[in-house]
């Protein structure tokens, strides 16, 4: 991956969740407590200003970099559970890309959320998408499939009832909603798929 | 430093954390080491993990340090703060699983008594089966 795509990649998840920040925020104060937009919007402005300095790094250390300052400055339980995310693909980064070398870095980095999170998938969070987009990776999806299946899967959120993350205080209230990290986590991907697509990487 | 085991409160609110220091400082007195933090980075309701590590360092003792959290990302960001320590603090910092505030002055009192930290953090726990 060359640094201009990475660069795009980073501006391009960070301006994406900044400019959902309003609907996360809605969808939060539906089943949770209202801050999930505030909070990425504010984690991903810190990502932004470090954008020059992360982007010349190698892509697995680029990863780590935009994890820690998720960690450090979205002030909610997404901070660790993103930054969590974006670290542990960082380390598992493959040394050659291809598609396997992925899958298996986005399974370790799912693996650490879920150790993170306590949580596994079909609890209504950001793993019940982030799982199912591991398994496209694995079936040999392109990006309109990964697309398909983020949307899809965050979708499927609404009528889960939640049972990790704020949400799960509301018991059967907290169906009819989609999750606000499910949310985030396919408009992430989406944010992903258009910079590929208008790099022509894949 | 005071042998005792230290408090660290955290919670979204900066008037929470530090309303339910101000009681366990009362409480207790001023044998036991006690830093609270609250409030996301920037400012706002949410925590902070850089705030977190730097209370753990100032309530910090070689007896090591109980955390009281309010909601989900204080607890979250605090699991985070604990695994960023120095490798020699880790072992000796733990999460109560307990309500912020009454948690926070059993656990005092308890660490007042110059109590071990598994013993701090069962009085601040058997709150939840009262």
């Amino acid at each position: 991956m060359n640094q201009a795509t990475l660069r795009r990649l980073i501006t391009g998840v960070a301006e994406t969740v900044i400019a959902h920040a309003e609907e996360l925020t809605a969808l939060d104060q539906a089943i949770g407590d209202g801050d999930h937009g505030l909070n990425m919007k504010r984690g991903f402005e810190a990502v932004l200003a470090e954008v020059d300095k992360t982007a010349a790094l190698p892509p697995a250390d680029a990863l780590q970099a935009t994890g820690m300052a998720l960690v450090m400055k979205v002030g909610g339980a997404s901070g660790p559970l993103y930054g969590t995310l974006f670290m542990a693909l960082g380390k598992a980064w493959p040394a050659t890309l291809d598609r396997a070398g992925l899958a298996d870095a986005f399974a370790a980095a799912i693996d650490a959320v879920k150790a993170r999170g306590k949580s596994e998938a079909g609890m209504k969070t950001m793993l019940d998408v982030l799982t199912p987009l591991l398994a496209e990776l694995r079936a040999g999806g392109d990006l309109a499939r990964l697309r398909v299946a983020a949307t899809t899967a965050a979708e499927a959120t609404v009528p889960m009832k939640a049972i990790r993350g704020r949400a799960s205080f509301l018991g059967d209230r907290s169906i009819g909603h989609m999750d606000p990290g499910a949310r985030s986590s396919s408009l992430i991907l989406h944010a992903i798929a258009d910079v590929l697509e208008e790099q022509h990487v894949v | 430093m005071s042998t005792n085991v230290g408090i660290v409160i955290v919670s979204h609110s900066p008037d929470v954390a530090k309303g339910a220091a101000d009681m366990v400082r009362q409480m207790v007195g001023d044998d036991v080491p006690l830093a609270w933090c609250g409030g996301a980075p920037g400012g706002g309701l949410g925590t902070s993990v850089e705030a977190i590590m730097a209370a753990i360092d100032r309530a910090w003792s070689e007896a090591g340090v109980a955390i009281l959290v309010d909601l989900g990302g204080a607890e979250t960001n605090s699991e985070m703060a604990i695994e960023m320590l120095p490798d020699e603090r880790r072992d000796r910092v733990v999460i109560c699983n307990a309500p912020v505030v009454e948690g926070a002055v059993m656990a005092g009192t308890e660490a007042s008594a110059g109590s071990p930290l598994e013993h701090v953090r069962r009085t601040a726990e058997e709150l939840r089966a009262a």
